[in-house]
């Protein structure tokens, strides 16, 4: 296709409709959800569009039986998601357990609001991501990306499902309220311009699969049901054919498996991005809306002289801990301003070998991070550390 | 002609895993799993055109054994993924079998929607009116006045009547059997398996090791009997006097209606959006 056919559709819209047409041009078909403030107009938006390209849309009664839903219509071969927030985020981190232990390809859209509880109805946050990461019982493996602009809910939706398909895991993509509800005109990428992944099938004859048999990448091949391979699919822990096992050397093999298949996909997991980072003595570490904020901040430090720069985290898990590190050991101070009271500062400071001092800056009242107040924090670093 | 048990077994039961079973003597599940089996094959169902999909509990394990599309879930959920699965592949037959405890106490409210949605699923309940794998607790089933470890002093929680409940949450077809009434069972799940919209069969199972045994009948020919003693027929409990089936088992065909499906109306809100 020459360039000029290539259709581009400029279109002002809103982070959960970027969602919405992100994942459509990823090849999802299944949706199900149940309304929750600030997630709902990606269900709404399901629910005029699912029909129209031969897909599904269901309103559940609540936010496990969403997940529920989507997990089956995985397993029945569709490329299937959910979006909510932090309550209904909450109720699903049972069947996202048995999600990331089946190895089902899903992904799930949290908008984040101000919690605990009920919290903030609905005012921006950034509470849920280390919940995102160990909200569901036990040790499992998962992926989660961090968006920051309305163009990053479209690409990131399908990232989503491409790693969710390619690695058999599930994936979260959060969001809050004001990457949510901002409206801001993006080109649509033409979908056959778009690099989508599709989860690998077995093609051996029905009698030699075996579901859950190790191969190189650690990711085996997954049939749908009703192809023809009849197998087992469990929450419990379970042998190579998919059946419960107490055996210790099944259950090793099996969790290590687990883990390696992400494990040897970091090179391409780890998503980041790099904002005047080269030259940084002072940088910031920051995801989400907060990282737009930081941009500014950014700018405006470097205005005044000072070499300040971003790194901005759209994987979030597994953590990005070599990039982070090489951050680390090259600035003189690190500020991570965050939407909440220091759940990826803490990792930063996890991950810091070389006695960087690392800064915090902290918002729970509902309130964005402004640029000014990232500029101020910047200021003060650098008065302390110059 | 009906085939021989022996060769039902081989063509339906798994042969590579997971015998003998975790099901303990005297028990339901048996009974129930092999009504399902010369049910599906009374329909004439491939295996491949089944999923059966289980929650947790004792008769959850059944997706172990038998050979068709399986999905053991998380516990009380299970009409979820069923929902799931349905709606991707309408073609599919989709079968779940759940306990007592899976899909009336902590799956209730999937279990009241799925009705509702009216969507084409085939749910069986194995009613024993306890918890059995956790250790004989009460559950939302266990009658009145009786005996669990976590009712000590008698059951003051007043049972759910779980095909009356279908029933009035819209489900297409609702049928109750006993393990005692294993024919009956089998042409239930028979005639569940070819009604289209949601069907419930709610089989009343015994556990005389986790509840016998504290109700003064644990031995399972006593569990037996006192199904086969206290069960009514629907045909007959209808000419009775209500205070009479107070505490019998109404047994037989509860509502066959015809109602939308939601699949199919979903198919018309395909068109729909396309005009």
């Amino acid at each position: 296709m020459s360039r000029t056919n290539v259709r581009k559709v400029r279109r002002l819209i809103q982070g959960n409709e970027a969602v919405v047409e992100g994942a459509l041009a990823a090849g999802c078909r299944f949706f199900a959800g149940y309304p929750i403030t600030p997630a709902s107009e990606i269900a709404e938006l399901f629910a005029e569009r699912m029909p129209q390209v031969g897909g599904v849309f269901i309103q559940m009664e609540d936010e496990i039986a969403s997940l529920g839903a989507v997990l089956g219509a995985s397993l029945a071969g569709a490329k299937a998601m959910t979006a909510t927030s932090g309550p209904g985020f909450s109720l699903m981190q049972e069947n996202l357990g048995f999600g990331c232990i089946a190895e089902i390809p899903c992904v799930i859209v949290n908008v984040m609001r101000a919690g605990p509880s009920t919290g903030l109805p609905t005012s921006p946050a950034q509470g849920d991501v280390l919940q995102a990461r160990w909200g569901t019982h036990g040790d499992h493996p998962i992926i989660v990306l961090a968006a920051s602009s309305v163009w990053d809910c479209f690409t990131l939706t399908v990232e989503a499902f491409n790693l969710s398909e390619k690695y058999r895991v599930p994936v979260i993509l959060l969001s809050d309220a004001i990457v949510a509800h901002t409206r801001e005109t993006i080109e649509l990428p033409d979908p056959g311009t778009l690099k989508i992944v599709d989860r690998v099938k077995p093609t051996m004859p029905p009698e030699w699969y075996i579901p859950y048999q190790d191969n190189p990448t650690g990711v085996p091949p997954m049939a749908a049901f009703g192809d023809g391979y009849r197998y087992h699919v469990t929450g419990l822990i379970h042998d190579v054919r998919g059946f419960p096992t107490q055996r210790v050397d099944e259950i090793t093999s099996f969790m290590s498996r687990l883990f390696r298949k992400i494990t040897q996909g970091f090179q391409e997991i780890f998503i980041t991005s790099g904002f005047m980072l080269e030259d940084a003595e002072y940088a910031v570490i920051a995801y989400g809306s907060v990282a737009r904020a930081a941009k500014r901040a950014i700018r405006e430090a470097r205005d005044r002289g000072i070499k300040a720069g971003l790194l901005q985290l759209i994987t979030l898990f597994p953590f990005p801990k070599r990039t982070v590190q090489g951050v680390l050991s090259k600035s003189k101070g690190v500020l991570v301003p965050e939407m909440n009271l220091g759940q990826i500062s803490r990792e930063v400071k996890r991950v810091n070998e070389c006695m960087t001092k690392v800064y915090k800056l902290n918002r729970i009242d509902g309130q964005g991070i402004k640029p000014q107040e990232i500029l101020a924090a910047i200021l003060q670093m650098w008065e302390e550390l110059k | 002609m009906k085939k021989p048990i022996t060769k039902l077994i081989h063509e339906y039961l798994r042969h590579d895993k997971k015998f003998p079973h975790v099901w303990c003597p005297g028990c339901g599940n048996g009974i129930v799993l092999g009504g399902l089996i010369r049910a599906i094959d009374a329909v004439g169902l491939s295996k491949d055109q089944v999923v059966l999909v289980s929650g947790i509990g004792c008769s959850g394990r059944m997706s172990v054994y038998v050979d068709f599309n399986t999905l053991h879930t998380t516990h009380g959920r299970a009409l979820t993924f069923a929902t799931g699965i349905k709606l991707v592949k309408p073609e599919l037959t989709v079968v779940v079998v759940m306990g007592d405890g899976d899909a009336l106490s902590i799956g209730g409210n999937h279990l009241i929607h799925a009705a509702r949605r009216n969507v084409d699923i085939n749910a069986i309940i194995v009613n024993n009116q306890i918890y059995g794998m956790t250790g004989g607790q009460f559950s939302s089933t266990t009658p009145y006045g009786a005996y669990a470890t976590t009712s000590p002093y008698g059951n003051i929680e007043h049972a759910f009547p779980i095909s009356e409940l279908a029933v009035v949450a819209g489900a297409s077809f609702v049928a109750r059997a006993t393990v005692y009434h294993a024919q009956l069972l089998e042409g239930m799940i028979e005639a569940a398996l070819k009604k289209r919209g949601f069907s419930l069969v709610e089989v009343i199972s015994t556990c005389p090791v986790q509840y016998g045994r504290r109700n003064k009948l644990a031995d399972p020919v006593a569990m037996m009997t006192y199904l086969k003693e206290n069960s009514v027929k629907k045909e007959k409990a209808d000419t009775m006097d209500p205070k009479e089936i107070k505490d019998k088992f109404v047994i037989g065909i509860l509502a066959d209606v015809e109602k939308p499906v939601y699949m199919e109306d979903y198919l018309q809100v395909k068109e729909k959006s396309k005009s």
